[in-house]
């Protein structure tokens, strides 16, 4: 029997077991719509506010559950919204599936009502797009889709369908894709790379391991702890390896780059050997790449062969899925130790303490500090939340401060940086893992480019705890115009409106937070409550994040003040 | 000091020079543009772009050719190859390929009844042919390097003004005893890493 190709694109997906589509509606795709109204009880369907809040929420939903986001736009501005949540995906790996409307075939190209060439626009921000024209590619294309995207380095995929073709009749005979012959994302690990990674391995001195979104993306939690604890290497993670590794671990010696712990950014340049797991040296994590690991071999574990060599140059590469290249690396190399090496991690653990996080936590400025906000947060919460945050200084001190006990834990915009990103990734965090708590944490500056999702947490009721560290400032960039810019406040502090009425307005639970007494009670209260809530922390005016490598500057110019 | 024990790039690594780039992919729409953003955003110049189907249906080739150095040149060919529709992309110095562009002259036909000097020297010396003789030009062909068609050009220059000139972008094959056939065949077995390329 033939179907619509509408009903053939709700039926694909409920081939490939999507639970949960973000989207909103409009003319172009406006057939999808109505074939996905007689599916409402087997698919849900978030309607956003706007379509950028949808990929985000994809994004949010795809990162903490592994499997791949999906969202729906229409034509012309309804896609060109998806383009920086794409963008953001690409760089940050994660994969996600969008499906727009598209003006009828007969009208492509002629400037027609809402139409967009978003197959040009969206090409160099994502890993692979289409558009059909015919309803009969629409089961095999969507298959591709998300084959695409799930495998591999994950990544996004647009799939543009023009309105005739959503509305012809097609056979509906779904295959899931499982290989195109020019797409090979799964490469052979090669055994003689393994042992030669091994030998360097065996006879390093003081060899330090980075640990990239990669290892969670393999699933190579375990993998790597037990790498970790034969050879007694110290683990550091980059912004998005965050949570692969759990804070207390005895090996793990903190946070990679500009704002990251002190001993993992001086002691690069010590080190004799790096071993780089999934990820792929960003530059705020390498600073000055001439001035980098400056003693140190490098072995680099990476899926993506155009990462490799692409900023620093590997002694060793091995081309292969984190996980099955430290199953096999758990093999051969030898039982180790290095404690006098991590000894001296706790060493610049205690400078860091003395000089920055003592005075961060323990209430030393008049008003509230971000770092003893997310401090709390953090014991209160065991460490176990789900952590969303936006771009600025509250994301680089929550990654800093907040004690990630669990994997997938933590939910960022890394390689885009993406202000707006948080509150709407919250909402996808929350509905991809419903039993875990998801905070998101937000500047003002952000939550005021996607403030409109606030709708979509009330209309859904969708349980996140919002937490606005609002400076009046957007902080981070003020941070530099302090340090570098000669203290020239160029456009940088805002009159924000009044958080809590507008919290208010969208019907969600909130207060503001003002005083240090009030800290313990508001924070139980925010974190407990069993609903959206918006927490508006009103923090230190000027607060700088230290330590800080100068863009541009060595790692081991590393400033602690 | 830096000890590299295993990779040393080389100091002539950074050398620009002329690459060429034989990019075989699926026929599909929006893949030229797909490719060429890649250099755009890189900021490398295409000097010669040649697409064409191949011997295999459905299979295209490209064939690209920059000045670049050899580092960026391979980064840009392993972006190239994480293009989904791309089956494979190959880098190659002068020496490794078998290449050639054709030119085509368009002369005033006057010119060339002024005696046999453009028969004998230009047609015999560059190995050119006369394509097409019309009442009031003629058009010359000539296959050959760019050097070479350029020497043509000056030289014809030389009995006058030339009407038209075109150039087209290099094609070439690799100097290995290789069957795209084969090659496309092993690639559709494998659900792994493009081959050892």
């Amino acid at each position: 029997m033939n179907i619509s190709g509408s009903e053939a694109v709700i039926k694909s997906l409920l081939k490939e077991n999507v639970d949960t589509i973000f989207g909103y509606p409009g003319g172009a795709i406006m057939p999808i719509y109505d074939a996905l109204y007689n599916y409402v009880n087997k698919i849900n369907h978030i309607l956003t506010r706007h379509e950028q809040g949808a990929i985000h929420a994809a994004q949010g939903y795809a990162r903490v559950s592994g499997r791949t986001g999906v969202c729906f736009a229409t034509s012309g501005p309804g896609a060109t919204n998806l383009i920086t949540g794409l963008n953001d995906a690409l760089i940050d790996s994660t994969p996600v599936v969008c499906i727009t409307g598209q003006v009828p075939s007969n009208l492509l190209g002629t400037d027609a009502f809402q139409e967009s060439d978003v197959i040009g626009i969206s090409m160099p921000v994502t890993k692979w797009n289409h558009q059909i024209t015919n309803s009969s590619e629409i089961v095999e294309i969507l298959s591709k889709a998300f084959y695409i995207a799930g495998s591999g380095r994950p990544g996004p995929v647009l799939i543009d369908i023009t309105k005739d073709a959503q509305f012809s009749k097609t056979k509906f005979r779904y295959k899931k894709c499982e290989k195109i012959r020019s797409y090979h994302p799964y490469p052979v690990l090669k055994s003689e790379k393994i042992n030669d990674a091994a030998k360097i391995i065996n006879q390093a001195k003081k060899p330090l391991i980075l640990v990239g979104q990669g290892v969670l993306l393999s699933k190579a939690e375990n993998e790597l702890i037990k790498f970790s604890e034969i050879t007694g290497i110290p683990l550091a993670s980059t912004l998005l390896g965050l949570s692969a590794v759990s804070c207390d671990h005895k090996n793990y010696v903190g946070y990679l780059g500009m704002h990251g712990n002190y001993g993992p950014n001086l002691k690069t340049n010590e080190a004799d050997l790096i071993i780089a797991i999934g990820m792929r040296f960003d530059d705020r994590v390498t600073g000055d790449t001439t001035k980098y690991a400056v003693n140190a071999k490098i072995i680099h574990i990476e899926i993506d062969p155009s990462e490799i060599d692409k900023i620093i140059k590997t002694d060793v590469a091995i081309n292969a899925d984190a996980k099955e290249a430290l199953i096999d690396l758990n093999k051969i190399v030898q039982k180790n130790s290095h404690e006098k090496w991590i000894n001296e991690f706790r060493k610049c653990d205690k400078l860091e303490f003395d000089k920055i996080i003592n005075k961060e936590i323990n209430g030393s400025y008049d008003k509230l500090s971000m770092a003893e906000v997310i401090h709390k947060i953090s014991e209160f919460t065991k460490g176990k939340s789900i952590i969303v945050t936006d771009v600025g200084q509250h994301q680089m001190v929550a990654s800093r401060y907040y004690k990630f006990k669990e994997p997938n834990s933590n939910i960022t915009s890394g390689g885009l940086g993406t202000m707006g990103f948080a509150l709407p990734a919250a909402m996808g965090s929350k509905i991809g893992n419903p039993n875990r708590d998801v905070i998101a944490i937000i500047g003002d500056g952000g939550i005021q480019m996607t403030i409109q999702e606030l709708a979509t947490i009330s209309q859904y009721n969708i349980k996140v705890k919002i937490l606005i560290l609002n400076n009046n400032f957007l902080g981070m960039v003020r941070q530099w115009q302090q340090l570098f810019f000669d203290n020239r406040y160029s456009f940088t502090e805002m009159k924000n409106p009044n958080f809590n009425k507008i919290t208010d307005g969208y019907r969600i639970k909130n207060k503001k937070l003002e005083k240090r007494e009030d800290l313990d009670k508001v924070i139980k209260e925010f974190i407990e409550y069993d609903g959206p809530y918006l927490l508006n922390v009103i923090v230190e005016k000027e607060e700088n994040v230290f330590p800080m490598v100068p863009s541009g500057e060595s790692v081991s110019n590393i400033r602690l003040e | 000091m830096k000890k590299k024990g295993l990779y040393q790039l080389k100091k002539s690594d950074n050398k620009i020079k002329e690459y060429t780039l034989s990019v075989l992919t699926e026929d599909k729409a929006g893949l030229l543009n797909h490719i060429t953003i890649i250099f755009n955003r890189r900021k490398m110049n295409i000097n010669s772009l040649n697409v064409s189907t191949t011997e295999i249906t459905g299979v295209s080739r490209f064939t690209i050719v920059v000045h670049s150095s050899l580092e960026s040149a391979t980064k840009v060919v392993k972006q190239i190859r994480k293009l989904v529709d791309v089956l494979a992309a190959f880098l190659y110095e002068e020496h490794e390929i078998y290449y050639q562009e054709i030119a085509l002259y368009k002369l005033s036909t006057k010119i060339f009844l002024k005696g046999d000097l453009v028969e004998k020297i230009i047609i015999r010396k560059y190995g050119a042919k006369i394509l097409k003789i019309e009442k009031d030009h003629i058009i010359i062909q000539k296959t050959g390097t760019k050097v070479g068609t350029q020497k043509l050009y000056d030289e014809l220059k030389k009995f006058g003004e030339i009407l038209e000139f075109a150039r087209s972008g290099r094609v070439a094959l690799s100097k290995k005893k290789r069957k795209t056939v084969n090659f496309i065949k092993e690639l559709e077995k494998t659900k792994s890493n493009k081959l050892n390329i």
